[in-house]
Protein backbone atom coordinates (compact mmCIF):
# COMPACT_ATOMS: atom_id res chain seq x y z
CA UNK A 1 0.00 0.00 0.00
CA UNK A 2 1.58 2.96 -1.13
CA UNK A 3 0.99 5.84 1.31
CA UNK A 4 0.89 9.70 1.06
CA UNK A 5 0.97 11.83 4.61
CA UNK A 6 0.54 15.25 4.33
CA UNK A 7 2.27 17.22 6.73
CA UNK A 8 2.71 21.12 7.77
CA UNK A 9 5.35 22.52 9.97
CA UNK A 10 3.57 25.06 12.24
CA UNK A 11 5.02 27.47 15.23
CA UNK A 12 5.99 25.27 18.13
CA UNK A 13 2.90 24.66 20.51
CA UNK A 14 4.49 27.40 23.33
CA UNK A 15 5.52 29.89 21.16
CA UNK A 16 5.34 33.76 22.11
CA UNK A 17 3.14 35.03 19.04
CA UNK A 18 4.31 38.12 18.05
CA UNK A 19 2.63 39.79 14.91
CA UNK A 20 5.02 41.36 12.33
CA UNK A 21 5.05 44.02 10.08
CA UNK A 22 2.25 44.64 7.74
CA UNK A 23 -0.10 43.03 10.33
CA UNK A 24 -0.98 40.26 8.18
CA UNK A 25 1.18 37.20 9.76
CA UNK A 26 3.70 36.49 12.55
CA UNK A 27 7.39 38.12 12.78
CA UNK A 28 8.85 35.01 12.35
CA UNK A 29 12.17 36.00 13.65
CA UNK A 30 12.59 34.48 16.52
CA UNK A 31 10.26 31.07 16.09
CA UNK A 32 10.82 27.50 16.55
CA UNK A 33 8.87 25.19 14.24
CA UNK A 34 7.67 21.54 14.44
CA UNK A 35 5.02 19.22 13.18
CA UNK A 36 1.81 20.16 13.55
CA UNK A 37 0.08 17.69 16.17
CA UNK A 38 -2.46 15.67 14.24
CA UNK A 39 -0.34 15.22 11.31
CA UNK A 40 2.57 13.87 13.87
CA UNK A 41 -0.41 11.21 14.27
CA UNK A 42 -1.09 10.55 10.89
CA UNK A 43 2.58 9.96 9.83
CA UNK A 44 2.44 7.27 13.01
CA UNK A 45 -0.68 5.52 11.26
CA UNK A 46 0.88 5.38 8.07
CA UNK A 47 3.89 4.13 9.63
CA UNK A 48 2.07 1.65 11.32
CA UNK A 49 0.05 0.26 8.71
CA UNK A 50 2.93 0.15 6.70
CA UNK A 51 4.31 -2.32 8.96
CA UNK A 52 1.23 -4.28 9.40
CA UNK A 53 0.86 -4.36 5.66
CA UNK A 54 3.72 -3.54 3.35
CA UNK A 55 4.04 -0.90 0.96
CA UNK A 56 5.57 2.89 1.12
CA UNK A 57 5.29 6.15 3.10
CA UNK A 58 5.96 8.98 1.31
CA UNK A 59 5.45 12.45 3.06
CA UNK A 60 3.95 15.67 1.04
CA UNK A 61 5.10 18.71 2.61
CA UNK A 62 4.55 22.77 0.99
CA UNK A 63 6.46 25.64 2.71
CA UNK A 64 9.71 27.37 2.83
CA UNK A 65 13.33 25.92 3.50
CA UNK A 66 12.95 25.77 6.64
CA UNK A 67 10.45 22.77 6.65
CA UNK A 68 13.20 20.68 5.60
CA UNK A 69 13.28 19.95 9.15
CA UNK A 70 10.64 18.47 9.56
CA UNK A 71 10.99 16.26 6.78
CA UNK A 72 13.78 14.77 8.22
CA UNK A 73 11.84 13.81 11.28
CA UNK A 74 9.73 12.14 9.56
CA UNK A 75 12.54 10.42 7.47
CA UNK A 76 14.28 9.47 10.34
CA UNK A 77 10.80 7.77 12.38
CA UNK A 78 10.27 5.50 8.85
CA UNK A 79 9.07 7.31 6.03
CA UNK A 80 10.69 6.22 3.00
CA UNK A 81 10.79 9.62 1.07
CA UNK A 82 9.19 12.67 0.97
CA UNK A 83 8.02 15.69 -1.59
CA UNK A 84 8.84 19.21 -0.94
CA UNK A 85 6.89 21.45 -3.09
CA UNK A 86 8.80 24.92 -2.38
CA UNK A 87 6.95 27.97 -2.05
CA UNK A 88 7.23 31.12 0.15
CA UNK A 89 4.37 33.28 1.57
CA UNK A 90 1.65 30.02 1.74
CA UNK A 91 -0.06 31.99 4.66
CA UNK A 92 -1.48 34.33 2.35
CA UNK A 93 -2.94 31.11 0.65
CA UNK A 94 -6.35 29.84 1.71
CA UNK A 95 -7.19 25.73 1.86
CA UNK A 96 -8.53 25.77 -1.43
CA UNK A 97 -5.37 26.99 -2.96
CA UNK A 98 -3.12 24.53 -0.65
CA UNK A 99 -5.48 21.98 -1.59
CA UNK A 100 -5.01 22.32 -5.57
CA UNK A 101 -0.80 22.69 -4.96
CA UNK A 102 -0.83 19.18 -2.66
CA UNK A 103 -3.22 17.77 -5.52
CA UNK A 104 -1.01 18.55 -8.34
CA UNK A 105 1.79 16.81 -5.97
CA UNK A 106 -0.57 13.79 -4.59
CA UNK A 107 -2.02 13.15 -8.03
CA UNK A 108 1.19 11.97 -9.57
CA UNK A 109 2.08 9.66 -7.03
CA UNK A 110 -1.25 7.40 -7.47
CA UNK A 111 -0.86 6.79 -4.09
CA UNK A 112 -4.16 4.26 -2.62
CA UNK A 113 -4.37 6.31 1.07
CA UNK A 114 -3.66 9.91 1.45
CA UNK A 115 -3.76 10.76 5.40
CA UNK A 116 -3.89 14.71 6.41
CA UNK A 117 -4.12 16.39 9.86
CA UNK A 118 -7.78 17.04 10.67
CA UNK A 119 -6.55 20.79 11.57
CA UNK A 120 -3.77 22.53 11.54
CA UNK A 121 -2.66 24.46 14.44
CA UNK A 122 -1.96 27.81 12.89
CA UNK A 123 -4.31 28.22 10.35
CA UNK A 124 -6.71 25.93 11.55
CA UNK A 125 -9.30 26.14 8.90
CA UNK A 126 -9.77 21.83 9.08
CA UNK A 127 -10.25 21.84 5.77
CA UNK A 128 -7.52 21.22 2.94
CA UNK A 129 -7.46 17.56 3.69
CA UNK A 130 -11.33 17.45 2.29
CA UNK A 131 -10.58 19.64 -0.46
CA UNK A 132 -7.43 17.10 -1.41
CA UNK A 133 -9.98 14.44 -1.57
CA UNK A 134 -12.32 16.66 -4.06
CA UNK A 135 -9.53 17.87 -6.25
CA UNK A 136 -8.13 14.08 -6.28
CA UNK A 137 -12.14 12.77 -6.81
CA UNK A 138 -11.56 9.89 -3.81
CA UNK A 139 -14.02 9.40 -0.98
CA UNK A 140 -12.80 10.35 2.27
CA UNK A 141 -13.49 10.36 5.89
CA UNK A 142 -12.51 13.40 9.09
CA UNK A 143 -11.62 13.19 12.61
CA UNK A 144 -10.55 9.55 11.98
CA UNK A 145 -9.92 7.64 15.17
CA UNK A 146 -9.26 4.00 13.62
CA UNK A 147 -7.78 3.15 10.59
CA UNK A 148 -8.58 -0.76 9.54
CA UNK A 149 -7.99 -2.76 6.01
CA UNK A 150 -11.23 -4.17 5.21
CA UNK A 151 -12.56 -5.83 1.72
CA UNK A 152 -11.69 -3.83 -0.70
CA UNK A 153 -11.09 -0.59 1.36
CA UNK A 154 -10.74 0.65 4.25
CA UNK A 155 -13.25 0.70 7.36
CA UNK A 156 -12.59 4.08 10.12
CA UNK A 157 -13.38 4.55 12.98
CA UNK A 158 -14.94 8.55 12.93
CA UNK A 159 -15.27 10.56 16.52
CA UNK A 160 -18.49 12.24 16.34
CA UNK A 161 -19.64 14.94 18.96
CA UNK A 162 -20.19 14.60 22.73
CA UNK A 163 -18.74 11.03 23.03
CA UNK A 164 -20.02 9.31 20.08
CA UNK A 165 -18.32 7.49 17.40
CA UNK A 166 -19.29 5.60 14.21
CA UNK A 167 -17.64 3.09 11.91
CA UNK A 168 -17.24 4.09 8.02
CA UNK A 169 -16.08 2.24 4.93
CA UNK A 170 -15.40 3.40 1.91
CA UNK A 171 -13.26 2.20 -1.08
CA UNK A 172 -9.53 2.75 -1.49
CA UNK A 173 -7.92 5.36 -2.74
CA UNK A 174 -8.86 7.66 0.26
CA UNK A 175 -8.53 10.48 2.07
CA UNK A 176 -8.54 10.27 5.93
CA UNK A 177 -8.09 13.23 8.00
CA UNK A 178 -6.90 12.34 11.31
CA UNK A 179 -7.48 13.24 15.02
CA UNK A 180 -4.52 13.78 17.54
CA UNK A 181 -3.89 11.12 19.85
CA UNK A 182 -5.05 8.14 17.52
CA UNK A 183 -1.57 6.77 18.74
CA UNK A 184 1.46 6.13 20.30
CA UNK A 185 3.87 8.67 18.78
CA UNK A 186 7.61 7.06 18.37
CA UNK A 187 11.00 8.73 18.54
CA UNK A 188 13.45 8.69 15.80
CA UNK A 189 16.20 5.81 16.69
CA UNK A 190 20.16 7.04 16.22
CA UNK A 191 19.86 4.36 13.11
CA UNK A 192 16.58 5.82 11.61
CA UNK A 193 18.70 9.94 12.10
CA UNK A 194 21.16 8.48 10.00
CA UNK A 195 19.36 6.69 7.80
CA UNK A 196 17.20 9.44 7.15
CA UNK A 197 20.23 11.17 5.33
CA UNK A 198 20.25 8.51 2.49
CA UNK A 199 16.43 8.82 1.80
CA UNK A 200 15.17 10.89 -1.47
CA UNK A 201 13.75 14.30 -1.43
CA UNK A 202 12.03 15.24 -4.48
CA UNK A 203 11.74 19.37 -4.94
CA UNK A 204 9.47 20.87 -7.12
CA UNK A 205 8.13 24.18 -7.36
CA UNK A 206 4.77 25.47 -7.50
CA UNK A 207 5.17 26.92 -10.41
CA UNK A 208 6.57 23.47 -11.71
CA UNK A 209 3.25 22.04 -10.77
CA UNK A 210 1.26 24.46 -12.88
CA UNK A 211 -0.40 25.94 -9.42
CA UNK A 212 -0.66 30.09 -8.69
CA UNK A 213 -1.41 31.39 -6.01
CA UNK A 214 -5.43 32.71 -6.18
CA UNK A 215 -6.90 33.32 -2.89
CA UNK A 216 -10.64 33.40 -2.54
CA UNK A 217 -10.10 34.02 0.99
CA UNK A 218 -7.98 36.84 1.87
CA UNK A 219 -6.65 37.50 5.51
CA UNK A 220 -6.77 41.33 5.60
CA UNK A 221 -4.91 41.50 8.98
CA UNK A 222 -4.26 39.40 12.55
CA UNK A 223 -4.46 40.69 15.78
CA UNK A 224 -4.47 39.76 19.67
CA UNK A 225 -8.28 39.05 20.63
CA UNK A 226 -10.59 42.06 22.06
CA UNK A 227 -11.45 40.90 25.82
CA UNK A 228 -15.01 41.11 26.44
CA UNK A 229 -14.92 39.81 29.59
CA UNK A 230 -13.19 41.30 32.82
CA UNK A 231 -11.21 39.02 34.14
CA UNK A 232 -9.79 39.34 37.50
CA UNK A 233 -6.17 38.95 38.14
CA UNK A 234 -5.11 38.62 41.26
CA UNK A 235 -2.22 39.78 42.22
CA UNK A 236 1.10 38.36 44.59
CA UNK A 237 3.27 36.07 45.49
CA UNK A 238 1.81 32.98 45.00
CA UNK A 239 0.64 32.41 48.97
CA UNK A 240 -1.32 35.97 48.21
CA UNK A 241 -2.95 34.86 44.84
CA UNK A 242 -4.02 31.94 46.80
CA UNK A 243 -5.34 33.48 49.30
CA UNK A 244 -7.28 36.44 47.68
CA UNK A 245 -8.81 33.59 45.33
CA UNK A 246 -10.21 31.96 48.23
CA UNK A 247 -11.22 34.81 49.93
CA UNK A 248 -12.96 35.61 46.04
CA UNK A 249 -14.28 32.44 46.17
CA UNK A 250 -15.91 32.16 49.77
CA UNK A 251 -17.55 35.77 49.60
CA UNK A 252 -17.33 36.85 46.14
CA UNK A 253 -18.62 34.31 44.12
CA UNK A 254 -19.78 31.84 47.34
CA UNK A 255 -19.03 28.79 45.70
CA UNK A 256 -17.04 27.21 48.99
CA UNK B 1 -26.49 35.20 -7.65
CA UNK B 2 -28.32 37.19 -4.55
CA UNK B 3 -29.42 36.24 -0.64
CA UNK B 4 -28.28 34.12 1.88
CA UNK B 5 -28.83 30.51 1.98
CA UNK B 6 -28.50 28.86 5.21
CA UNK B 7 -28.01 25.05 6.17
CA UNK B 8 -29.43 24.29 9.13
CA UNK B 9 -28.18 20.92 10.75
CA UNK B 10 -31.01 18.17 12.46
CA UNK B 11 -31.17 14.49 12.49
CA UNK B 12 -34.38 12.63 12.69
CA UNK B 13 -35.81 15.79 13.25
CA UNK B 14 -33.70 16.90 15.98
CA UNK B 15 -31.78 20.01 16.24
CA UNK B 16 -28.38 20.25 16.50
CA UNK B 17 -28.31 23.50 18.65
CA UNK B 18 -25.88 25.63 16.96
CA UNK B 19 -27.85 25.14 13.77
CA UNK B 20 -30.29 28.37 14.93
CA UNK B 21 -26.88 30.08 15.75
CA UNK B 22 -25.96 30.03 12.14
CA UNK B 23 -29.95 30.99 11.42
CA UNK B 24 -29.37 34.15 13.23
CA UNK B 25 -25.71 34.92 11.95
CA UNK B 26 -28.19 34.27 8.40
CA UNK B 27 -30.38 36.59 9.54
CA UNK B 28 -27.89 39.43 10.63
CA UNK B 29 -25.48 39.31 7.49
CA UNK B 30 -28.89 39.52 5.71
CA UNK B 31 -30.51 42.32 7.93
CA UNK B 32 -26.44 44.03 7.18
CA UNK B 33 -26.07 43.77 3.83
CA UNK B 34 -30.09 44.31 3.29
CA UNK B 35 -30.57 40.91 1.32
CA UNK B 36 -33.40 38.04 1.57
CA UNK B 37 -32.73 34.57 3.86
CA UNK B 38 -33.91 31.49 2.96
CA UNK B 39 -33.32 28.19 5.32
CA UNK B 40 -32.63 25.08 4.27
CA UNK B 41 -32.60 21.55 6.16
CA UNK B 42 -31.81 18.15 4.84
CA UNK B 43 -32.10 14.64 5.79
CA UNK B 44 -34.08 12.51 7.89
CA UNK B 45 -36.52 14.21 9.88
CA UNK B 46 -36.08 16.95 6.94
CA UNK B 47 -40.16 18.05 6.57
CA UNK B 48 -41.18 18.19 10.35
CA UNK B 49 -37.37 20.11 11.47
CA UNK B 50 -38.94 22.39 8.10
CA UNK B 51 -42.14 23.42 9.55
CA UNK B 52 -40.48 24.32 12.50
CA UNK B 53 -37.86 26.39 10.65
CA UNK B 54 -41.04 28.38 9.10
CA UNK B 55 -41.53 30.17 12.50
CA UNK B 56 -38.02 31.83 12.38
CA UNK B 57 -38.22 34.93 10.10
CA UNK B 58 -36.58 33.74 6.49
CA UNK B 59 -38.15 34.56 3.27
CA UNK B 60 -38.69 30.77 2.33
CA UNK B 61 -37.62 27.23 3.84
CA UNK B 62 -36.53 24.57 1.23
CA UNK B 63 -36.49 20.88 2.90
CA UNK B 64 -34.10 19.01 0.78
CA UNK B 65 -35.32 15.16 0.96
CA UNK B 66 -34.07 12.07 -0.91
CA UNK B 67 -33.75 8.44 0.19
CA UNK B 68 -30.44 8.88 -0.49
CA UNK B 69 -30.03 11.56 2.57
CA UNK B 70 -31.16 9.54 5.28
CA UNK B 71 -28.14 7.96 6.74
CA UNK B 72 -25.49 10.93 6.28
CA UNK B 73 -22.76 10.82 4.32
CA UNK B 74 -19.85 13.40 3.36
CA UNK B 75 -20.46 13.06 -0.58
CA UNK B 76 -24.44 12.68 0.24
CA UNK B 77 -24.73 15.96 1.61
CA UNK B 78 -21.71 17.35 -0.35
CA UNK B 79 -23.77 16.36 -3.77
CA UNK B 80 -27.16 17.09 -2.82
CA UNK B 81 -26.05 20.37 -1.22
CA UNK B 82 -23.86 21.35 -4.47
CA UNK B 83 -27.51 20.71 -6.66
CA UNK B 84 -29.49 23.08 -4.30
CA UNK B 85 -26.40 25.97 -4.24
CA UNK B 86 -26.36 25.32 -8.32
CA UNK B 87 -30.32 25.98 -8.42
CA UNK B 88 -30.92 28.65 -5.47
CA UNK B 89 -27.73 30.58 -6.49
CA UNK B 90 -27.29 32.74 -3.14
CA UNK B 91 -24.27 34.91 -2.68
CA UNK B 92 -23.53 33.56 0.73
CA UNK B 93 -24.05 30.11 2.22
CA UNK B 94 -24.18 30.23 6.02
CA UNK B 95 -23.47 26.84 7.84
CA UNK B 96 -23.04 25.93 11.46
CA UNK B 97 -19.28 24.65 12.45
CA UNK B 98 -20.16 21.16 13.43
CA UNK B 99 -18.53 18.27 13.00
CA UNK B 100 -20.84 17.03 10.26
CA UNK B 101 -20.02 20.52 8.37
CA UNK B 102 -16.54 20.20 8.91
CA UNK B 103 -16.63 16.61 7.40
CA UNK B 104 -18.77 17.60 3.97
CA UNK B 105 -18.81 21.42 3.46
CA UNK B 106 -15.18 21.77 2.39
CA UNK B 107 -16.04 19.21 -0.29
CA UNK B 108 -19.14 21.32 -1.28
CA UNK B 109 -17.10 24.56 -1.52
CA UNK B 110 -14.40 23.05 -3.75
CA UNK B 111 -16.81 21.52 -5.88
CA UNK B 112 -18.08 24.87 -6.54
CA UNK B 113 -14.41 26.71 -7.03
CA UNK B 114 -14.54 28.47 -3.60
CA UNK B 115 -12.91 28.49 -0.46
CA UNK B 116 -14.91 27.82 3.13
CA UNK B 117 -14.58 30.39 5.89
CA UNK B 118 -14.41 27.67 8.56
CA UNK B 119 -15.40 28.79 12.28
CA UNK B 120 -16.14 32.42 11.71
CA UNK B 121 -16.69 34.17 15.51
CA UNK B 122 -18.40 37.13 13.78
CA UNK B 123 -18.34 39.73 11.24
CA UNK B 124 -19.29 43.85 10.23
CA UNK B 125 -19.71 45.48 6.94
CA UNK B 126 -17.05 47.55 5.55
CA UNK B 127 -17.91 49.21 2.31
CA UNK B 128 -20.56 47.01 1.55
CA UNK B 129 -18.69 43.96 1.76
CA UNK B 130 -18.78 41.26 4.96
CA UNK B 131 -15.10 41.34 7.12
CA UNK B 132 -15.22 37.96 8.77
CA UNK B 133 -13.34 36.81 11.94
CA UNK B 134 -12.22 33.91 12.63
CA UNK B 135 -9.69 32.28 15.09
CA UNK B 136 -5.94 31.65 14.29
CA UNK B 137 -3.47 29.70 16.27
CA UNK B 138 -5.85 27.96 18.52
CA UNK B 139 -7.65 31.06 19.71
CA UNK B 140 -4.60 32.90 20.57
CA UNK B 141 -5.45 35.61 17.59
CA UNK B 142 -7.98 36.56 15.34
CA UNK B 143 -8.48 37.40 11.54
CA UNK B 144 -10.29 39.47 9.38
CA UNK B 145 -10.70 37.97 6.45
CA UNK B 146 -12.72 38.79 3.11
CA UNK B 147 -14.05 37.12 0.11
CA UNK B 148 -12.47 37.94 -2.91
CA UNK B 149 -14.59 35.69 -5.04
CA UNK B 150 -18.06 36.56 -6.44
CA UNK B 151 -20.74 34.23 -4.93
CA UNK B 152 -21.61 31.33 -3.99
CA UNK B 153 -19.38 31.87 -0.92
CA UNK B 154 -19.61 29.84 2.00
CA UNK B 155 -18.88 30.33 5.69
CA UNK B 156 -19.25 28.17 9.16
CA UNK B 157 -20.16 29.40 12.25
CA UNK B 158 -19.01 29.04 15.57
CA UNK B 159 -20.80 27.66 18.34
CA UNK B 160 -21.82 30.19 21.02
CA UNK B 161 -20.67 33.23 18.98
CA UNK B 162 -23.67 34.68 17.46
CA UNK B 163 -27.14 34.86 19.12
CA UNK B 164 -30.32 32.30 18.33
CA UNK B 165 -33.37 34.31 16.21
CA UNK B 166 -36.52 34.27 18.27
CA UNK B 167 -39.45 32.08 16.75
CA UNK B 168 -42.19 34.35 15.38
CA UNK B 169 -45.50 33.59 14.52
CA UNK B 170 -45.23 34.44 10.73
CA UNK B 171 -44.61 31.56 8.62
CA UNK B 172 -42.47 30.91 5.69
CA UNK B 173 -43.08 28.89 2.83
CA UNK B 174 -41.94 25.61 2.87
CA UNK B 175 -41.05 23.94 -0.64
CA UNK B 176 -39.86 20.48 -0.99
CA UNK B 177 -37.29 19.89 -3.35
CA UNK B 178 -35.68 16.36 -4.15
CA UNK B 179 -31.85 16.50 -5.64
CA UNK B 180 -30.40 14.79 -8.23
CA UNK B 181 -28.70 12.07 -7.12
CA UNK B 182 -26.51 9.06 -8.58
CA UNK B 183 -26.52 6.52 -5.43
CA UNK B 184 -23.07 5.00 -7.15
CA UNK B 185 -21.11 8.27 -6.23
CA UNK B 186 -21.91 7.75 -2.58
CA UNK B 187 -18.91 6.40 -1.66
CA UNK B 188 -18.96 6.14 2.13
CA UNK B 189 -20.93 3.34 3.50
CA UNK B 190 -21.83 4.36 7.21
CA UNK B 191 -22.28 2.31 10.29
CA UNK B 192 -24.81 3.05 13.51
CA UNK B 193 -23.07 5.62 15.53
CA UNK B 194 -22.17 3.91 18.98
CA UNK B 195 -20.91 5.00 22.58
CA UNK B 196 -17.71 4.03 24.57
CA UNK B 197 -18.88 2.09 27.23
CA UNK B 198 -20.42 3.26 30.55
CA UNK B 199 -18.92 5.87 32.22
CA UNK B 200 -18.12 5.91 35.77
CA UNK B 201 -18.25 9.28 37.00
CA UNK B 202 -20.76 11.37 35.69
CA UNK B 203 -19.19 14.73 35.45
CA UNK B 204 -22.07 16.68 34.28
CA UNK B 205 -23.43 16.25 38.45
CA UNK B 206 -20.28 17.76 40.14
CA UNK B 207 -20.52 20.59 41.83
CA UNK B 208 -16.55 21.56 41.47
CA UNK B 209 -14.72 20.59 38.99
CA UNK B 210 -10.48 21.33 38.62
CA UNK B 211 -10.03 20.33 34.88
CA UNK B 212 -6.13 19.63 34.59
CA UNK B 213 -4.32 20.61 31.06
CA UNK B 214 -0.98 20.30 29.02
CA UNK B 215 0.47 22.63 31.56
CA UNK B 216 0.99 19.53 34.33
CA UNK B 217 3.62 18.03 31.92
CA UNK B 218 4.10 14.61 33.17
CA UNK B 219 1.54 12.47 34.68
CA UNK B 220 3.71 12.02 38.07
CA UNK B 221 2.56 15.69 38.47
CA UNK B 222 -1.61 14.77 38.75
CA UNK B 223 -1.28 14.38 42.04
CA UNK B 224 -0.83 18.13 42.42
CA UNK B 225 -4.42 18.59 41.02
CA UNK B 226 -5.60 15.55 43.06
CA UNK B 227 -4.87 17.55 46.06
CA UNK B 228 -6.07 20.32 44.37
CA UNK B 229 -9.58 18.81 43.92
CA UNK B 230 -9.49 16.94 47.26
CA UNK B 231 -9.02 20.42 49.02
CA UNK B 232 -12.49 21.91 46.77
CA UNK B 233 -14.37 18.63 47.41
CA UNK B 234 -14.52 18.49 43.44
CA UNK B 235 -13.81 16.22 40.72
CA UNK B 236 -10.77 15.70 38.12
CA UNK B 237 -11.87 16.65 34.75
CA UNK B 238 -9.09 17.24 32.35
CA UNK B 239 -8.44 19.09 28.55
CA UNK B 240 -7.87 16.08 25.66
CA UNK B 241 -4.29 15.30 25.50
CA UNK B 242 -4.54 14.54 29.38
CA UNK B 243 -7.00 11.77 28.55
CA UNK B 244 -5.37 10.85 24.41
CA UNK B 245 -1.89 9.84 26.95
CA UNK B 246 -4.11 7.84 28.83
CA UNK B 247 -3.54 9.88 32.67
CA UNK B 248 -7.02 9.76 32.86
CA UNK B 249 -9.93 8.21 31.33
CA UNK B 250 -12.04 9.78 28.52
CA UNK B 251 -14.59 9.83 30.85
CA UNK B 252 -12.89 12.57 32.70
CA UNK B 253 -12.49 14.74 29.41
CA UNK B 254 -13.97 17.77 29.06
CA UNK B 255 -14.83 19.73 25.76
CA UNK B 256 -16.66 19.42 22.23
CA UNK B 257 -15.79 15.54 22.10
CA UNK B 258 -15.68 14.84 25.81
CA UNK B 259 -18.07 15.97 28.56
CA UNK B 260 -20.13 19.36 28.46
CA UNK B 261 -20.22 20.30 32.25
CA UNK B 262 -21.91 23.16 34.02
CA UNK B 263 -20.73 22.79 37.91
CA UNK B 264 -20.56 25.66 40.48
CA UNK B 265 -16.78 26.43 39.89
CA UNK B 266 -14.70 25.24 37.62
CA UNK B 267 -10.74 25.55 38.09
CA UNK B 268 -8.79 24.98 34.70
CA UNK B 269 -4.76 24.38 35.56
CA UNK B 270 -2.55 24.76 32.83
CA UNK B 271 -5.28 24.73 29.67
CA UNK B 272 -4.90 26.64 27.12
CA UNK B 273 -8.62 27.23 26.72
CA UNK B 274 -9.27 26.04 22.63
CA UNK B 275 -12.77 26.54 21.11
CA UNK B 276 -13.24 22.88 21.39
CA UNK B 277 -12.34 22.97 25.76
CA UNK B 278 -14.54 26.20 25.98
CA UNK B 279 -17.43 25.03 24.68
CA UNK B 280 -17.26 22.14 27.15
CA UNK B 281 -17.18 23.99 30.17
CA UNK B 282 -18.06 28.41 29.53
CA UNK B 283 -21.23 27.40 31.09
CA UNK B 284 -19.93 26.93 34.77
CA UNK B 285 -21.11 29.69 37.17
CA UNK B 286 -17.68 30.46 37.93
CA UNK B 287 -14.25 29.70 36.21
CA UNK B 288 -11.00 30.53 37.86
CA UNK B 289 -8.00 29.71 35.37
CA UNK B 290 -4.14 29.62 36.15
CA UNK B 291 -2.08 29.52 33.43
CA UNK B 292 1.51 31.20 33.13
CA UNK B 293 0.62 32.93 30.12
CA UNK B 294 -1.29 35.98 30.80
CA UNK B 295 -2.57 35.92 27.05
CA UNK B 296 -3.93 32.19 27.08
CA UNK B 297 -7.72 32.55 25.46
CA UNK B 298 -8.78 30.67 28.43
CA UNK B 299 -9.06 33.78 30.46
CA UNK B 300 -11.45 35.48 28.20
CA UNK B 301 -13.95 32.83 30.37
CA UNK B 302 -12.35 33.42 33.45
CA UNK B 303 -14.26 35.01 36.09
CA UNK B 304 -10.71 35.23 38.46
CA UNK B 305 -7.53 34.47 36.96
CA UNK B 306 -3.57 33.63 38.42
CA UNK B 307 -1.09 34.59 35.55
CA UNK B 308 1.11 32.31 37.17
CA UNK B 309 3.46 28.70 37.37
CA UNK B 310 1.12 25.98 38.13
CA UNK B 311 3.13 24.49 39.92
CA UNK B 312 3.49 27.30 42.80
CA UNK B 313 0.25 28.47 42.12
CA UNK B 314 -1.59 24.87 42.57
CA UNK B 315 0.12 23.90 46.03
CA UNK B 316 -0.53 27.11 47.49
CA UNK B 317 -4.28 26.74 46.53
CA UNK B 318 -4.24 23.54 48.29
CA UNK B 319 -2.67 24.78 51.29
CA UNK B 320 -4.86 27.68 51.56
CA UNK B 321 -7.81 26.04 50.72
CA UNK B 322 -6.98 23.50 53.91
CA UNK B 323 -6.32 26.64 56.27
CA UNK B 324 -9.53 28.19 55.46
CA UNK B 325 -11.70 24.97 56.57
CA UNK B 326 -9.63 24.89 59.29
C1 LIG C 1 -12.29 17.95 16.48
C2 LIG C 1 -11.57 18.30 17.75
C3 LIG C 1 -12.14 17.95 18.97
C4 LIG C 1 -11.51 18.28 20.16
N1 LIG C 1 -12.12 17.97 21.34
C5 LIG C 1 -11.57 18.41 22.49
C6 LIG C 1 -12.23 18.20 23.77
O1 LIG C 1 -13.31 17.61 23.85
N2 LIG C 1 -11.63 18.67 24.87
C7 LIG C 1 -10.42 19.34 24.84
O2 LIG C 1 -9.93 19.75 25.90
N3 LIG C 1 -9.78 19.53 23.68
C8 LIG C 1 -10.32 19.07 22.50
N4 LIG C 1 -9.64 19.27 21.34
C9 LIG C 1 -8.25 19.76 21.37
C10 LIG C 1 -8.13 21.26 21.52
O3 LIG C 1 -8.16 21.86 20.24
C11 LIG C 1 -6.78 21.63 22.18
O4 LIG C 1 -5.73 21.09 21.42
C12 LIG C 1 -6.68 21.12 23.62
O5 LIG C 1 -7.83 21.51 24.36
C13 LIG C 1 -5.43 21.69 24.26
O6 LIG C 1 -5.29 21.14 25.55
P1 LIG C 1 -4.48 21.94 26.66
O7 LIG C 1 -5.07 23.28 26.85
O8 LIG C 1 -4.38 21.06 27.85
O9 LIG C 1 -3.01 22.01 26.02
P2 LIG C 1 -2.21 23.23 25.41
O10 LIG C 1 -2.99 23.92 24.38
O11 LIG C 1 -0.87 22.71 25.06
O12 LIG C 1 -2.08 24.25 26.62
C14 LIG C 1 -1.28 24.07 27.73
C15 LIG C 1 -1.37 25.35 28.56
O13 LIG C 1 -0.64 25.18 29.77
C16 LIG C 1 0.04 26.37 30.07
N5 LIG C 1 1.19 26.01 30.90
C17 LIG C 1 2.30 25.32 30.53
N6 LIG C 1 3.11 25.17 31.59
C18 LIG C 1 2.53 25.79 32.64
C19 LIG C 1 2.90 25.98 34.00
N7 LIG C 1 4.04 25.51 34.51
N8 LIG C 1 2.05 26.68 34.79
C20 LIG C 1 0.88 27.17 34.30
N9 LIG C 1 0.49 27.01 33.02
C21 LIG C 1 1.30 26.33 32.21
C22 LIG C 1 0.43 26.95 28.72
O14 LIG C 1 0.61 28.36 28.81
C23 LIG C 1 -0.77 26.57 27.86
O15 LIG C 1 -1.74 27.61 27.85
C24 LIG C 1 -10.26 18.94 20.13
C25 LIG C 1 -9.69 19.29 18.92
C26 LIG C 1 -10.33 18.99 17.73
C27 LIG C 1 -9.71 19.42 16.44
N1 LIG D 1 1.55 23.42 3.61
C1 LIG D 1 1.11 22.18 3.82
N2 LIG D 1 1.88 21.11 3.49
C2 LIG D 1 1.43 19.86 3.71
N3 LIG D 1 0.26 19.57 4.28
C3 LIG D 1 -0.55 20.58 4.64
C4 LIG D 1 -0.17 21.94 4.42
N4 LIG D 1 -1.17 22.73 4.89
C5 LIG D 1 -2.13 21.89 5.37
N5 LIG D 1 -1.75 20.61 5.22
C6 LIG D 1 -2.49 19.39 5.65
O1 LIG D 1 -3.87 19.73 5.82
C7 LIG D 1 -4.27 19.51 7.17
C8 LIG D 1 -5.35 20.49 7.58
O2 LIG D 1 -4.86 21.80 7.56
P1 LIG D 1 -5.85 23.06 7.68
O3 LIG D 1 -6.83 22.94 6.60
O4 LIG D 1 -4.95 24.26 7.55
O5 LIG D 1 -6.46 22.99 9.04
C9 LIG D 1 -2.98 19.56 7.98
O6 LIG D 1 -3.13 18.84 9.18
C10 LIG D 1 -2.00 18.93 7.01
O7 LIG D 1 -2.06 17.51 7.04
Amino acid sequence: MKILVALKQVPARDSLLRIGAGGCWLDEADLSYEINEPDAYALEAALRLKEQQGGEVVVLTAGPERVSSSIREALAKGADRAIHIEAEGLEGWDALGLGRLLAAAAAAEKPDLVLTGLQSDDAGSGQTGVALAELLDLPHATIVMAVEAAEGGVRVKRELEGGWFQHVSMPLPAVLTIQSGINKLRYATLMGIKRAKTKEVKRVTAAELGVAAAPGLRLKRLYQPQRVKQTQFLAGTPAEQAAALVEKLRFEARVL
Amino acid sequence: MSGILVITEQSGGAWHRVSQEALGAGLELGRALGVAVRACVYGSGASVAAAELAAYPVEQVIALESPLLEAYTADGAALALEWLVREEQPEVVVMPHTYQVRDYASRLATRLGRALLADATGFRVEDGAAVFQRQLFQGKLTGDFVFETPGPNFVSVQAGSFRAPEAGAAAAAVETRTPELDAARIRQTPEAPFREADRAVDLTAAERIVAVGRGIREEGNLALAQELAEALGAELGASRPICDNGWLPMERQVGSSGQTVAPKLYVAVGISGAIQHLVGMKGSGCIVAINKDADAPIFEAADYGIAGDLFDVVPALTEALKKARG
